[in-house]
């Protein structure tokens, strides 16, 4: 149930302005791009260390990947052909000195001065997981199945004033690459400990089957056939209005990766993976809407769970 | 065979990355158990609509629509291509 004074919808834009006036959130003229805070990133902060505790299983790698990566990312992952609407790749000029007078005279005119630069074979990363897979090109470990934790900055071209809708954002991931059973189960087992440890923050979350908002006609059907396969499923609450959004989603993918990427099982087939992303962002800005922007006032409980005085700085 | 038929084994030949061969297929069989994965289908439909010179109508965007070489066919002829 969500809380009887979260706001409505047209409440979104008093709550984005009450993150931004409380200085959690610091507007830039591009929709969806924000600043953070200090006191936003203590939020994160705790909630990062939050999901880094809740692991069970000895990790075969854990990584913060870089915000940017090779574009055949985009490529293997799919992401380019069912997200196209949502990549963001890296332009840069790499002409030569004689062309600077081009530029310079085309940026004081208020030309479109990007026509002079060409993407550079690098894109922003779109998800956690996916700088993952093609670490594990190659490496026999898989064979035995494989868990690894990361986070990562991400980037979503979606422009938008609700602060449910970040256009960069965090997600901390854990992943397993394996056997077909043992994917399944990671994301089950991971789908209910990501529901206790949001109710542990205080949040009223939900659990739904769900798609991915796959691009085109082509996207409807594979949106229908995830869902019909119940591949995925998202924890939900409210995030800027009283209408639930994910704040956390649980992905069995299948062969898909293991197959664009050519990774095996002992068996030889190809491996099944899963992940479970924690959107961190998203998190804090649901907490901001649950016990308010006054974090100094959020209930002695949630403090305790995201600072607790024993918890190190260091992971 | 119609060649409504073979246009559609055809189709799934070349697109379909089933584990087994078309020729093979009954019409019933589930072509998810033999290995048509959701990406391929999407393969599958284009592919279609490029043979048939057709578009598959939002409601026929399902995963049963693809099932097996049956339901190919009845979502087809639904559209108004004939068998002959």
């Amino acid at each position: 149930m969500p809380r009887a004074d979260a706001p409505s919808p047209d409440g979104v834009a008093a709550f984005r302005g009450a993150l931004l006036d409380a200085g959690l959130l610091v507007a830039t003229p591009s929709p969806g791009v924000y600043h953070r805070g200090f006191e936003f990133e203590r939020i994160v902060a705790g909630i990062d260390a939050c999901v880094a505790d809740a692991a069970t299983h000895p990790q075969w790698r854990r990584l913060v990947l870089s915000p940017v990566q090779p574009m055949s990312n985009l490529e293997h992952s799919g992401y380019v052909t069912s997200f196209p609407n949502l990549i963001g790749i890296v332009s840069s000029f790499e002409g030569g000195e004689a062309q600077v007078p081009e530029i310079l005279t085309t940026v004081d005119e208020g030309g479109d001065w990007t026509e002079l630069t060409a993407a550079s074979g690098l894109a922003l990363c779109s998800a956690a997981c996916h700088g993952v897979y093609p670490l594990l090109v190659g490496d026999d470990a898989v064979r035995d199945g494989v868990r690894c934790e990361v986070s990562a900055w991400c980037f979503r071209h979606e422009p938008s004033d609700d602060p449910a809708r970040l256009q960069t954002f965090r997600m901390h991931e854990y992943v397993y690459v394996g056997e077909p059973g043992a994917a399944l189960a990671h994301r089950d087992e991971w789908l209910e400990r990501g529901r206790a440890l949001f109710e542990s923050l205080g949040l009223e979350v939900g659990v739904v089957a769900a798609n991915d908002p796959f691009f085109g006609r082509a996207g409807r059907l594979l949106a229908a056939n995830q869902r019909e396969k119940e591949l995925k499923y998202e924890l939900v609450a409210p995030i800027s209005s009283a209408i639930p959004g994910a704040i956390g989603s649980a992905n069995y993918h299948e062969d898909h990766f293991g197959a664009a990427y050519s990774l095996h099982t002992r068996d030889g087939e190809p491996a099944h993976s899963a992940c479970i992303g924690f959107g961190l962002d998203r998190v804090a800005v649901a907490l901001l809407l649950r016990h308010g922007v006054d974090v100094g006032r959020w209930p002695s409980s949630v403090h305790a769970a995201l600072w607790p005085p024993e918890r190190s700085r260091v992971p | 065979m119609s060649d409504l038929d073979s246009t559609i084994r055809r189709v799934l030949d070349a697109h379909g990355s089933l584990g087994t061969g078309v020729d093979a297929l009954h019409d019933d069989d589930d072509l998810y158990q033999r290995g048509l994965s959701s990406h391929a289908s999407v393969n599958v439909m284009l592919a279609l609509e490029d043979a048939f010179d057709v578009e598959f109508p939002d409601s026929l965007l399902r995963r049963d629509t693809f099932r097996s070489v049956a339901a190919i066919r009845g979502a087809l002829e639904s559209m108004g291509v004939a068998a002959r």
